[in-house]
């Protein structure tokens, strides 16, 4: 199959100066292009170190993490980071902070930009690109956040509990906003949640994970149907698949 | 933007109307209490229930201004003044600054340093006097010399503080887009630092003001400092007091200057 990502026995250890803390063991697994993957498990558990490591901002104590056929050295602007807060850039106008990642990977040609503003434009934005961030309501800067990881084209996406921060009901709506922009997109993204009816309304494969140090508890691809998140949440194999997930983290 | 075509209801205009009030009367009762204290100094001095030659007066404070600008070349005074603090203000500002850079980028220099920098903030400057006359002469160097050592350090500290205070998440988010060290400081660290370089500007102008009039007191043969030195030697109270009123007059000035152009540059990013 066409593989993007792949752990290979992947482990990882913190040092502090009075401690040694395992945060992953022995963790494999991999990811093909296109899908839609979420890590579930318990907080605390190692999920954004997982996502550190594919980043490249730190480095596997052993193992190997291989993207798109290269092992991971450091970060190199092939893939988007999100993060639970939206961390837009208060003094930049939305259209600017949109095209913050452009600046940085010297990519800020015209092309690119006009790519950064019809992605604007097609997800519901057009009308605050002179804004600044405090003046957009938490979703619509999540939808910003999830516009800025996608400019410059990047393979992959990781997005780290984004909507855990957002009140329940605007959190339905950006999930389904996200999902639709990643899926109209294309792109491959890893969900990291510890919200089991998030991964299972998202997912095209669950990948369960124990308590610290984390190693695989057990995979799951969920055909469910339905379009959207929302739709999926009121099928009838939902309630099943929540049990099932539930079951396996307690 | 939209605000002036708005339809407002009377509630609105009553709501207005009584922060329009407010201030005024805020204003008013702030001239009261001055005209208050100068009528009553006149008055009391007038009266000889206080001895105007310890105390001076509004009046004679007045007339000696008068009698500085004809005869003794006020402004020339002033304009010393005025350099030594302004040069102080802009050099230990700018060395403040770039140290502070230096410190956020290296972390090991800032952390051999660290025991350096507390000792010297800590160290009242003015013990430096003899050695930097020593250095310097009496000239306005010394002077402007003194106000950068007491304004570089809190300068360093505020500006470092501010930096080091960047959201970690931020710089996060940077680095997973590939940037270097470089491009975190231009695109993160140094503007959103910017609200604590503000408050270390206004900081400063202060501190440059302690600076060269404690400077003045020191060394020196002109400024206002040393007008206000000079007075006290000769037991010329309104001499001190008019000198002291300009200066007041000067650093209000100045530090409204500052405020201002806060105020220009918030307006220009927006
Ligand atoms: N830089 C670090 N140094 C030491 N320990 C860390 C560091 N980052 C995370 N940890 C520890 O590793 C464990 C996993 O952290 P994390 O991956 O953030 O968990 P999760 O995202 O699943 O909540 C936690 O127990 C945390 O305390
Ligand atoms: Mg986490």
């Amino acid at each position: 199959m066409n593989t993007l990502l792949e752990f290979k026995n992947v482990s990882l250890t913190y040092q502090t100066y009075t401690d040694e803390i395992t945060a992953i063991d022995d963790l494999s697994f991999s990811i093909d292009r296109g899908e839609f993957v979420s890590f579930i498990g318990p907080s605390g558990c190692g999920k954004t170190t997982i996502l550190s490591l594919v980043a490249g901002l730190i480095k596997p104590t052993s193992g190997k993490i291989i993207l798109g056929g290269r092992e991971i050295q450091k970060p190199d602007g092939n893939l988007g980071y999100m993060l639970q807060k939206d961390q837009l850039f208060p003094w930049r106008t939305i259209e600017k902070n949109v095209i913050l990642p452009l600046e940085i990977l010297r990519k800020n040609t015209s092309k690119n930009r006009e790519y950064a503003n019809d992605l604007l434009d097609k997800y519901g934005l057009k009308n605050f690109k002179k804004y600044y961030p405090d003046q957009l309501s938490g979703g619509m800067r999540q939808r910003v956040a999830l516009i800025r990881t996608m400019v410059y084209r990047p393979d992959l996406l990781l997005l780290d509990e984004p909507f855990s921060a957002l009140d329940y009901q605007t959190r339905l709506q950006v999930c389904d906003d996200v999902y639709k922009i990643i899926k109209a997109e294309n792109k491959t993204a890893i969900l990291v949640t510890h919200d089991i009816t998030e991964a299972i309304s998202m997912s095209d494969k669950i990948i369960v994970l124990t308590s610290r140090p984390a190693s695989l508890m057990a995979i799951h691809k969920p055909h469910i149907i339905g379009d959207t998140p929302i739709k999926k949440r009121e099928s009838e194999e939902f309630s099943g698949w929540f049990e099932k997930i539930w079951k396996e983290l307690n | 933007m939209k605000a002036q075509e708005k339809k407002f209801s009377k509630y609105h205009y009553l709501y207005t109307r009584k922060i329009k009030r407010d201030k005024a009367i805020t204003v008013i009762l702030q001239v009261f209490i001055l005209v208050l204290f100068l009528g009553l100094w006149e008055l009391l001095a007038y009266l000889n229930v206080i001895d105007s030659f310890v105390t001076s007066c509004p009046s004679k404070i007045v007339k000696t201004i008068g009698v500085l600008i004809t005869e003794n070349n006020l402004f020339y005074h002033m304009g010393i003044t005025l350099y030594e603090t302004i040069m102080g203000f802009l050099i230990a500002v700018f060395l403040g600054y770039v140290i502070a850079l230096i410190l956020w980028w290296s972390e090991r220099a800032r952390k051999v340093l660290e025991p350096y920098i507390v000792v010297l903030n800590s160290l009242p400057k003015i013990a430096l006097g003899p050695i930097i006359i020593v250095w310097f002469g009496s000239g306005s160097k010394a002077i402007i010399f003194m106000a950068i050592l007491i304004g570089i350090i809190v300068a360093i500290i505020t500006m470092l503080n501010g930096f080091l205070a960047t959201d970690k998440e931020k710089i996060l988010l940077l680095k997973s887009m590939g940037a270097n060290k470089f491009q975190i400081l231009s695109k993160l660290v140094v503007p959103g630092s910017f609200p604590t370089f503000i408050s270390m500007l206004k900081i400063s102008v202060g501190m440059a003001w302690i600076g060269s009039i404690m400077g003045e007191y020191l060394v020196s043969r002109a400024g206002l400092g040393y007008l206000i030195v000079y007075g006290g030697q000769v037991f010329k109270l309104d001499l001190v007091m008019a000198a002291t009123v300009v200066l007041c007059m000067l650093a209000t000035v100045m530090y409204l200057i500052v405020a201002m152009l806060e105020k220009c540059i918030i307006k220009y990013k927006n």
